[in-house]
């Protein structure tokens, strides 16, 4: 199965505190960035559907990852090499120039070109959490979807059984392939992902991988190939405007209540939970 | 902790990813079980197989399995590790630097074909055996003799404070040749060999999780082919302690990192007086001021002992200086932080205590702290103050 999966750095949850905003824009210079964790679990996903557990090492699929951001990116595809993806691709760009809507477009043009059976994303990236671009993709593509996969059971190159995350529980969809599927954070449990090739009873370690240190050198050698934003649309304009940035409100200080009957009184009639 | 100097700016892809994973690893797999190792004073065995699976043996060396770190990725992993618990570092450092290198850098074809993958892949465990109950910081003065005896050698001795000792399934054991007087020579002996016990050291109050043993050896009788040949006299022990002692004094850094962590976590959520936090009391803040400034210079002086190693101009005395240093740096700041803690320091709740504990000995093991002040004294001088 060839998977293409697209991820994206986002500003460490960690260091929230070190980010400025002024009314115009949201200032990242200085800021240090990971992969986002739905987006991991993605990458992970796609590990296990192209692969026999009992021996990781032997790749049987292909899985190519698509990031879309500047130079400084590429350690992010670069991890996901290491893991086991097998290819990389950059489109060059930078984050106030790109929507969710121009990243489908964008990625609908590459797909024509790759042609991968399945494409993986996040359910949503941490930082703007606009939960888009899977959904407009299959839409462009013409594809089937299912969005937060919690489960994946793969039923050869030609469909799949993906369990879905939705209030209340779970729905089930067999999707044909080629698809597109997002995936939620239970997909990294360790019997989530069934492919074709590991033992049904096989139970992965809880979360993603880790690459191991050879595989990290050794991704220095795989395949990371830049395009230009220009040549995979004409159209770049954003869909999306921002009008202003501000930063959300502090926390209010608590206060602390004399007696029981005050608690239970402010509760009642402060926070309306009684 | 603030990458203050901003040191991620020399630190090549590979190395930033070889950090960001250790730190992961070690969030997931070490810090949950611990302290609960440390207060039970078992070594977390059962993360043998990961660690291995990750390449953390021996990283620092190419081929045989092994992952081909440069030595600024080999101390970041290091200090990833020790992040977690110093006692996983010296696991790593025991296997990879005092094991490994030696078999790697002396060792016959055979020798490296036959340990060095296995070793890497965890599958075999080694141990070093070089300090013994009445040779601490002069090795040279060690009992342990190996007899040539025709188509054996025949080791007896007492070594002691052996990390991993009763883990491990071959020992490096050095011994003297011959003799009392005889050349000192490194010998591969199989635990499981006749004669040779490894017994726990028991009551440690410091690097409870990690095996620490002492190795008793009656005419233990090796085959020839366990000697290592390409090695003769102190240079041989001592140069594999120069590459443990580079890895430590990388690692404390990261006990360092998490002392500082968990107290300025602490000061900034502890109210006392007036409903301000700690952290806003001058006394608090020079405390991290001072630790902030210690600890970035022990950084950027462990960095550039990396890059003149890449550049094979590293002395031992180089390695001298920042293992001195950095566990002075660190061992102060684990003591300063637990007092920031107050009573709460104590505990095996924070991590603090934990890596006080252990830094007392990573003071002490891989040269004193003293023994180091006066090889540097001597690099100065050009007098030696041992003889």
């Amino acid at each position: 199965m060839k998977i293409l999966v697209s991820l994206k750095r986002v500003a460490d949850p960690d260091n929230a505190n070190k980010i400025k905003v002024t009314p115009q824009k949201i200032e990242t210079t200085g800021l240090e960035f990971k992969p986002n964790p739905f987006d991991e679990y993605a990458v992970e996903t796609a590990l296990r559907l192209t692969e026999n557990a009992a021996n990781t090492k032997q790749r049987l699929g292909e899985v190519t990852v698509v990031t879309f951001g500047p130079k400084e990116a590429e350690s992010t595809l670069r991890a996901a090499l290491a893991t086991g993806a097998d290819k990389a691709i950059r489109v060059d760009a930078t984050d106030d120039a790109l929507d969710g809507d121009l990243v489908a477009r964008a990625l609908a043009k590459l797909i024509e070109t790759e042609k991968p059976d399945l494409v993986l994303l996040g359910k949503q990236e941490v930082e703007g959490d606009a939960n888009q671009v899977a959904q407009l993709l299959a839409e462009y593509l013409g594809w089937p979807q299912a969005t937060f996969a919690g489960s994946i059971k793969s039923e050869g190159d030609t469909a799949l059984l993906v369990g879905r995350e939705i209030d209340g529980g779970t729905m089930n969809l067999r999707v044909t392939l080629p698809a597109v599927v997002s995936v939620d954070l239970r997909i990294v449990a360790p019997r989530s992902v069934q492919s074709v090739h590991t033992k049904a009873d096989h139970a992965y370690p809880e979360g993603v991988r880790f690459a191991a240190l050879m595989a990290i050198m050794a991704a220095k050698k795989k395949s990371l190939t830049e395009v230009k934003l220009t040549d995979l649309t004409g159209d770049v304009g954003l869909k999306i405007k921002y009008t202003g940035f501000e930063p959300p409100p502090a926390r209010k200080a608590g206060v602390k209540v004399k007696s029981v009957s005050e608690l239970v009184e402010k509760l009642k009639t402060e926070a309306k939970v009684l | 902790m603030p990458d203050f100097f901003e040191i991620a700016r020399h630190l090549t892809a590979e190395e930033q990813t070889v950090q960001r994973t250790v730190r992961a690893f070690v969030d997931a797999r070490v810090l949950p079980t611990i302290g609960d190792h440390f207060e039970r004073g078992t070594f977390p065995t059962e993360l043998i197989g990961e660690i291995a699976g990750l390449g953390l043996l021996g990283c620092n060396l190419h081929g045989y399995g092994c992952a081909g770190l440069s030595e600024v990725g080999y101390g970041l992993a290091m200090q990833e590790l020790e992040r977690g618990d110093s006692g996983i570092r010296s696991f790593a450092s025991v296997q990879g630097s005092l094991v490994m290198y030696p078999i790697w850098a002396f060792g016959s074809d055979a020798q490296k074909a036959r340990y060095l993958p296995k070793m890497a892949a965890g599958e075999i465990i080694g141990c070093f055996g070089l300090t013994e109950p009445d040779a601490g910081s002069n090795p040279g003065g060690m009992r342990t003799v190996a007899i040539d005896d025709g188509d054996s050698y025949v080791i007896t001795g007492t070594k002691r404070w052996i990390t991993n000792g009763n883990l491990a399934q071959v020992a490096l054991v050095w011994a003297k040749l011959g003799g009392q007087d005889g050349p000192v020579h490194g010998f591969l002996v199989p635990t499981d060999s006749k004669g040779f016990e490894a017994r726990l050291i028991h009551k440690k109050m410091s690097l409870r999780a990690s095996v620490t043993s002492e190795l008793i050896m009656e005419e233990v009788r090796v085959p020839k082919e366990a000697i290592l040949p390409n090695v003769k006299g102190m240079k041989g022990p001592l140069s594999c302690l120069t590459s443990a002692r580079f890895g430590i004094a990388w690692g404390v850094i990261g006990a360092a990192n998490a002392c500082f962590d968990s107290a300025l976590d602490y000061a900034k959520n502890r109210v006392q007086f007036a409903g301000k936090p700690i952290a806003s009391h001058q006394l608090v803040q020079a405390k991290f001021a001072e630790m902030l400034t210690q600890i970035s210079g022990a950084q950027l002086m462990a960095l550039e002992a990396a890059r003149l190693k890449e550049e094979k101009k590293l002395r031992p005395q180089h390695v001298s200086m920042i293992k001195r240093n950095n566990v002075r740096v660190a061992l102060d700041a684990a003591r300063v932080c637990r007092d920031i803690l107050g009573g709460n320091g104590i505990t095996l709740e924070y991590p603090i205590m934990r890596h006080l504990c252990n830094l007392e000995t990573v003071s002490t093991y891989e040269g004193t702290h003293d023994v180091h002040t006066l090889i540097l004294g001597q690099d100065v001088t050009g007098i030696s103050a041992f003889e």
